[in-house]
């Protein structure tokens, strides 16, 4: 199988068989009341890596992170964190550290003492604490703002304070929550490079959790999305976008077109017939057989838009131009077809100027090549 | 041993104030009622307990076929008892509406006031509720005299020849209601009138109402919680109310709390007394009641 | 602005306020008049201030309510503090909504009882009645509005404050002691204030709860005024305004200078950024 999409450094313990996991979530279920917010989740960790947990609000992300920072008490099932079973260990004496999503700096306390507030708990040497305050300004670049109080931050300069604070204690692991939720988009941006140079720098082990797939994607080693209480998938970033395990992964990340049918031919030259009758031709149908019902997912970025049908292809739809979204970098088509299904396709706009474009209410055709979906049968 | 320690400390956050209310609020309410439900002869002060613990429970079943409902047949009976409870509760309605029409201009003047003035204006009301209330009640008995400021200064203006007759009246116990409780009155109003878009009155006179007919289509029905609440606040409190029918009230002013007192300090009669101040509560637990749930119902709205 | 706010909305706060303030600014005025009859002005004098320093039952009555004021107060703070505590942050104990209807019941509920069924209280466990018992009852009754005070500000606290402390390792108390109560703190001292001055104010309680030699100033005050109206009279009140008025103020201006060098700090900063 070629690998899909590029890979951002050579580091997967997840492949490799003999790697020991270093957070273990067992069957962990976690109920409020009647609302199970957590439901027989397993997961795992590896040491160093950045995993991100995605998905829409009361997923159950955020409880996930609870759990493990010791915030909330498991309904049941287990949590190790390096072989060691966390129940009934109370937060102040786990070895992780938790960046919240207000960040929670101490408002009557300055930039500093935020900082050294973790120190003094474990009842470090002051020597010491000011060696390692002024090590942590230093790597969040904050070295003159040590004796402002919180509210005399911009946001971005108190998201690094909550940064150097959770990391003061060198944590075996730290929890992000939303960290960059706060901050506007350009500085969202610039922050989460510099927090995975931060995470590869130190060699901690980062768990982050997000709604922004963007911001997931550009950090994480691996994601796992979840949705109401259960992970879906864990895969890393390519492999989510690429080759999602379910529909609700395929249309969370990204934009997609399904095309629901059943399958008249299953293995590696498969053919499908969608609703209206159309037959493709897959390159894979996975795990499907003859007479199932699949999706075919295919992203806007895989399909062709042309206004003859080109001849080369099987599998083309005709249609007529709907909407045209130019959106800079590149515009989307939306074409309806003959039964009203809309079909996304976007194109690349790699020169400045196009002669004889598509234009509203033309017929147009759009294409794909047997591997540019996806047979999902769920 | 840490944990334990800390499990400790919150149950003490928890038990501490609970155990206290507990013995010094709710445990004196059973003693009230048990000595409404005894014979006045027994209770009569130098007080003996109509049972205690050393009694065991034989004696308490002795005792409790003493207990008899004597003392709230009494209450029922004499037209002083009765006629203190209606009045009082009149007494306390019209001055919660008087209240409320005083109150609300100011509560209004001062949500429309310009922003740097608010925080002034609210101290300004927030300040002679810190002052004592012995005090301004008192205030006012040298200014409602016959020989008093008003009159003199009425009769200065020649708007009257002979002074009014104000203090020792039901008057002057409205006067001194209105004036004590109308911070507790302004407060929650202004609080509710202040949070008010006012574009919603511009959206109203927009589509074509006037002013006034904008103020009780939308003002007035948006502030309801703040008038509830306010109401509330005044009603209740003022149905007890002891010391302004006493400094101001006549002799003819009957209300309940001033029964009371009088019941215990100058009768000397325990068993009554209890009785009547039980009979006050089950009067007050139905607008109590009502402002919890309401209370408790913005706070979800907002929450 | 102006033109919004209005005539009708001055005329009625210049009238209401006139209202609230005029008969306390009279019985001030009053406070310094020559003549023994409180309604006729026959001159400025002090010669009551000096007459009620020299009356020895009101300066004893005095010294009395400051000292139950002062320690009703702080007790109350302490126990109105954790009850705030107890009922915002522990939503699930044992007789919870017990707990939460006797917090607010003393309240709304008329002083009458509260006195009354105290006094039954202290007779029936033989508690000799005095300053001890009067402190308790202004304990029992101001606890629940400091509990109120900190309550209303104890809901908008951020939690994640108090989770992060616990997360840097401080235990629960400590969590509390130097997180939680610093930033709650300014709420803790209104309610202590405001257990002062209900201390202070309280006349049907006190009647009932004290006992021989423990005359607060409130009682003292009212045994005079049912005698009648005194220049005396209106300089003790002259003097408790004057000490409620200055402490509320100073209270304002503290909190509001802290707020001005708060902000102009900032300023600074921006301008030096």
């Amino acid at each position: 199988m070629a690998s899909l999409g590029s890979t951002r450094r050579t580091f997967a313990p997840w492949a490799d068989p003999t790697a020991r996991p270093y957070i273990r979530f067992e069957n962990v279920t976690k109920r409020f009341g009647d609302f199970t917010a957590v439901d027989d989740l397993s997961l795992t960790v590896y040491e160093r890596e950045f995993f991100a947990l995605l998905g829409a609000s009361g997923c159950g992300k955020t409880t996930l992170l609870r759990m493990l920072g010791g915030f909330e008490q498991p309904t049941s099932g287990r949590i190790f964190l390096d072989g060691q079973d966390l129940k009934g260990i109370p937060p102040y004496r786990r070895p992780v550290n938790m960046m919240f999503q207000s960040y929670a700096l101490f408002p009557h306390m300055t930039v500093e003492a935020n900082i050294a507030f973790g120190l003094k708990q474990d009842g470090m040497p002051k020597a010491e604490i000011a060696e390692r305050v002024a090590q942590m300004l230093k790597l969040v670049k904050l070295e003159q703002f040590a004796r402002r109080k919180p509210h005399q931050l911009s946001g971005g300069q108190r998201q690094r304070v909550a940064l150097a604070r959770s990391l003061a204690k060198r944590p075996k692991v730290l929890l992000l929550d939303e960290p960059l939720g706060a901050l506007d988009k350009k500085l969202r941006e610039e922050t989460q490079f510099e927090l995975v140079d931060l995470q590869y720098e130190l060699g901690l082990t980062f768990i982050i959790v997000t709604h922004d797939q963007e911001e997931a994607m550009t950090m994480a080693d691996r994601i796992a999305i979840m949705d109401k209480g259960k992970v879906l998938q864990v895969a890393t970033p390519a492999e989510v976008y690429e080759a999602p395990s379910c529909r609700f992964v395929a249309e969370f990340v990204g934009s997609v077109n399904m095309f629901e049918g059943t399958v008249v031919e299953a293995g590696s030259a498969a053919r499908l017939r969608d609703r209206s009758g159309a037959q493709f031709l897959v390159a894979d149908s996975g795990d499907a057989s003859p007479g199932d019902t699949v999706w075919l997912a295919v992203r806007p970025e895989k399909l062709r838009i042309t206004r003859e049908r080109p001849s080369e292809v099987e599998n083309a739809l005709e249609g007529e131009v709907w909407d045209i979204a130019y959106l800079g970098d590149m515009t989307v088509y939306n074409v309806k077809l003959a039964d009203g299904r809309i079909v996304k396709a976007s194109t690349i706009n790699s020169r400045r100027s196009v002669e004889d474009a598509l234009t509203w209410h033309e017929r147009a055709w759009v294409s794909f090549l047997p591997d540019a979906g996806v047979v999902l049968t769920r | 041993m840490r944990r334990l320690l800390s499990s400790i400390g919150s149950r003490l956050v928890i038990a501490v104030p609970y155990l206290w209310l507990l013995f010094f609020f709710l445990v004196p309410f059973f003693i009230v009622f048990k000595i409404s439900l005894s014979q006045p002869t027994i209770a009569m002060p130098p007080y003996q307990p109509v049972f205690g613990l050393e009694d065991g429970l034989s004696g308490l079943f002795g005792k409790l076929r003493q207990l008899s409902f004597d003392n709230y047949l009494w209450l029922l009976q004499d037209a002083l008892y009765v006629n203190a409870y209606v009045s009082s509760v009149v007494i306390a309605a019209v001055s919660t509406l008087l209240t409320l029409l005083v109150g609300y201009p100011i509560a209004y003047g001062m949500a429309r006031a310009p922003e740097r003035l608010r925080p002034l204006l609210l101290m300004m009301v927030i300040l002679p509720f810190w002052t004592s209330f012995l005090i301004r009640v008192y205030a006012w008995i040298g200014i409602l005299k016959p020989e008093g400021l008003l009159n003199q200064f009425l009769l200065f203006l020649g708007v009257i020849d002979e002074p009014l007759i104000i203090l020792n009246t039901t008057k002057a116990v409205y006067i001194g209601i209105v004036y004590s409780y109308l911070p507790f009155m302004v407060l929650p109003l202004y609080a509710t009138l202040e949070k008010m878009d006012h574009s919603l009155i511009e959206a109203a006179q927009d589509l074509g109402c006037p002013p006034l007919a904008a103020f009780w289509k939308i003002t007035f029905p948006l502030s309801f919680p703040g008038v509830v609440a306010g109401c509330m606040l005044v009603f209740i409190p003022a149905v007890g109310e002891f010391v302004i029918p006493d400094l101001l009230g006549g002799s003819r002013t009957l209300m309940i709390g001033r029964t009371l007192w009088n019941e215990f300090f100058s009768n000397r009669d325990w068993p009554v007394s209890s009785a009547v101040a039980i009979v006050l509560l089950l009067i007050l637990v139905l607008p109590i009641v009502y402002f919890q749930r309401a209370q408790a119902r913005a706070r979800e709205r907002e929450g | 602005m102006a033109g919004t706010w209005g005539r009708f909305n001055i005329a009625s706060l210049v009238l209401g306020f006139a209202f609230l303030y005029l008969p306390i600014v009279l019985l001030i005025i009053y406070s310094f008049n020559e003549s023994r009859l409180v309604t006729v002005w026959a001159g400025f004098s002090t010669r009551w201030y000096v007459a009620m320093l020299g009356n020895r039952g009101l300066m004893d009555a005095a010294w009395v309510t400051a000292r139950v004021a002062f320690l009703s107060a702080t007790v109350a703070t302490v126990l109105g503090t954790m009850a705030a505590v107890a009922l915002t942050r522990y939503t699930r104990f044992r007789g919870r909504l017990l707990f939460s209807g006797m917090v607010f019941a003393p309240l709304v509920m008329p002083e009458v009882i509260t006195g009354l069924s105290l006094l039954l209280l202290f007779v029936a466990i033989n508690f000799d009645r005095g300053f001890a018992t009067v402190t308790i009852a202004h304990i029992t009754f101001s606890m629940c509005f400091v509990a109120v005070v900190v309550q209303s500000r104890l809901i908008t606290f951020d939690r994640s404050l108090e989770e992060a402390a616990l997360d840097l390792g401080a235990t629960p108390v400590k969590a509390f002691f130097q997180v939680t109560l610093p930033v709650i703190l300014p709420s803790v001292v209104a309610g202590w204030m405001l257990a002062f001055t209900l201390s202070l104010d309280d006349l049907v309680i006190a009647s009932f709860t004290s006992g021989p030699g423990a005359t607060t100033l409130p009682m003292k005050i009212y045994s005079q005024v049912r005698l009648g109206v005194t220049p005396e009279i209106n300089a003790v009140c002259t003097v408790l305004i004057a000490i409620v008025t200055v402490g509320v103020i100073a209270a304002a201006l503290v909190n509001k200078r802290r707020e001005v060098l708060r902000r102009r700090e900032d300023m600074a900063l921006v301008a030096s950024a």
